[in-house]
């Protein structure tokens, strides 16, 4: 069963293309992970299968039906953001407003409880930390017994500690049969919990595949190095750039093209080998 | 749906009473207004009183309405609590009535004083179906204010909007009349007040609690406001949507 859909889903802004014909569909039961850079298209995504927006072409679908329609959205869970918590109302007076709007929702002391937030029921949002913050946050996407959650960077900025708990937290909720979109800018939230991950840039889909799969993907790495003769082609490069005299290789392999650079007698100097940042990675992807 | 709407209502309530100045403000000038103007010049002559009592009260409808919802609602969209709130399983209809009660609570709060000091301290005087007449205008006239407020606040970032609110309601209460007794504003305010909002508003409530002649012309401008301030208000909230992230 498809708990969620979006069908040749296009969004804009004016003249920004924020998702260009995305196709995705998340099955009762998975934990999908929507990596992507800031500025990809994974909150328009999001916002367009919580039926927070409407798509400017294609369909989207929840539970069946629009998301728009509040009745699609009884089973649906969101995490608002951290700093989106009406800051003068304490913890359990959110909790109790989330929890009049579902039909059968958890208890306010069950919930809290399993969120380790029973001490910060009188606290006022506004005077949390960050880190207690986003528990609140995750734990608002559970009040109505959702089937399926939308979390949002959910462990940003939490201490090791407080993010394993909530890592068991959700694990615990996808093992009892709930489904999962997660959404992040960090590979390793996403390895942690996600089978399936699937890769958004420049508002589309770029890759859709196991998390081995997409971490092979994004696995570049920066070769630098000064050279006064033009490179030979070398096996493995997927992209390079010159910035002055220096010469930028990107590559899957670095280990590798070092290798070959020696034995194609390569005159460089000062060579450099970096990890690449998911944002240059991306790019590789996108421009592949 | 109205639990959730009583649910929402409380909901801002809860914030605006934590953080009591906001609440003080809307209060304090009406309330100031009556006992250094008010009463002092006018407080002994029954009609004047009552008069200007009726101006203070249009005074306090349209400032609060326009504050309320012309900078809550920007300042509500600029926080990211509110397409959180979008995605609970409830239509917009639970939180746009709540919102209005929670306008109507505090419009009510901010009256009080105004009333009690006219009361207490004035010789103003109101027959009970005057009162009830009174009471009926008070509801009607919220209508166009709470309507212009809300076209503000979704049309404008909240810095804008306190902005706009603010140049607006001087030359609206002015223009309309409200600083001065009937009949006796500067030459070109009476010509023009009976067709600014606040100028047929006041006049409603004067017709209301005294022997103020009804102006159907008056009457219609206001109708045409009214109108006119819902369609920006509505082509403000479908427009909103698109908008906000971009």
């Amino acid at each position: 069963m498809i708990l969620a859909r979006a069908t040749d889903a296009t969004r804009r802004y004016g003249d920004v293309l924020a998702l260009d014909r995305i196709n995705l569909d998340v099955h009762a039961g998975e934990l999908v992970g929507l990596l992507g850079p800031n500025g990809a298209g994974k909150s328009t995504l999001v916002s367009l299968l919580t039926g927070v927006r409407r798509p400017t072409s294609g369909t989207v679908e929840l539970c069946g039906g629009d998301p728009r329609d509040p009745a699609h959205r009884r089973a649906l869970g969101v995490t608002p953001q951290e700093t989106g918590l009406p800051g003068a109302l304490r913890v359990g007076e959110v909790v109790d407003f989330v929890r009049a709007h579902f039909p059968d929702p958890l208890g306010r002391a069950e919930l809290l409880d399993r969120f380790g937030l029973s001490d910060l029921v009188r606290r006022q949002t506004g005077g949390l930390s960050g880190g207690q913050k986003r528990r609140v946050a995750v734990a608002l996407a559970f009040v109505g017994r959702p089937r399926v959650v939308f979390l949002d960077e959910p462990t940003t900025g939490l201490d090791v500690e407080a993010r394993h708990a909530l890592w068991d937290g959700i694990r615990a909720f996808h093992a009892d049969g709930g489904t999962v979109v997660l959404t992040s800018h960090y590979l390793e939230e996403i390895e942690a919990l996600a089978r399936r991950v699937v890769v958004i840039g420049g508002g589309r889909v770029l890759a859709d595949d196991t998390v081995a799969a997409v971490r092979g993907l994004v696995a570049i790495r920066r070769v630098s190095l000064t050279v006064p003769v033009p490179l030979p082609d070398l096996p493995g490069v997927v992209g390079a750039e010159r910035d002055g005299d220096r010469t930028h290789l990107l590559t899957g392999d670095a280990d590798r093209l070092v290798r070959d650079l020696v034995a194609r007698d390569v005159p460089f100097t000062e060579l450099e080998v970096r990890p690449t940042s998911l944002e240059e990675a991306f790019l590789t992807l996108t421009s592949a | 749906m109205t639990s959730l709407a009583l649910t929402h209502a409380r909901f801002q309530l809860l914030e605006t009473f934590r953080i009591p100045m906001a609440l003080i403000g809307s209060a304090f000038f009406p309330a100031a207004s009556m006992i250094f103007f008010v009463v002092p010049f006018v407080g002994s002559d029954p009609v004047y009183a009552t008069y200007a009592t009726a101006s203070m009260v249009t005074f306090v409808v349209m400032t609060s309405n326009l504050f309320q919802y012309g900078i809550g609602v920007a300042e509500d969209r600029a926080q990211p609590w509110d397409p959180y709130a979008r995605t609970l399983p409830a239509g917009a209809a639970p939180r746009f009535a709540g919102r209005i009660l929670a306008g109507l609570v505090l419009m009510g709060v901010s009256l009080v004083p105004v009333v009690v000091i006219a009361a207490v301290a004035t010789e103003a005087t109101i027959t009970v179906p005057g009162l009830l007449a009174a009471i009926l205008v008070v509801a009607l006239i919220a209508v166009p204010f709470t309507l212009m407020g809300l076209a503000i606040g979704y049309s404008l970032p909240a810095k804008a909007a306190i902005v706009l609110a603010q140049v607006l309601f001087f030359p609206l209460a002015f223009g309309g009349g409200l600083m001065t007794a009937p009949g006796s504003a500067p030459g070109f305010v009476e010509t023009i007040a009976p067709y600014l909002p606040t100028g047929a508003a006041v006049r409603l409530m004067w017709a209301a609690v005294g022997d103020f002649p009804i102006q159907p012309a008056s009457i219609a401008a206001l109708v045409l406001w009214t109108a006119a301030l819902a369609g920006v208000a509505v082509w403000a909230y479908r427009r909103d949507e698109g908008r906000r992230f971009s």
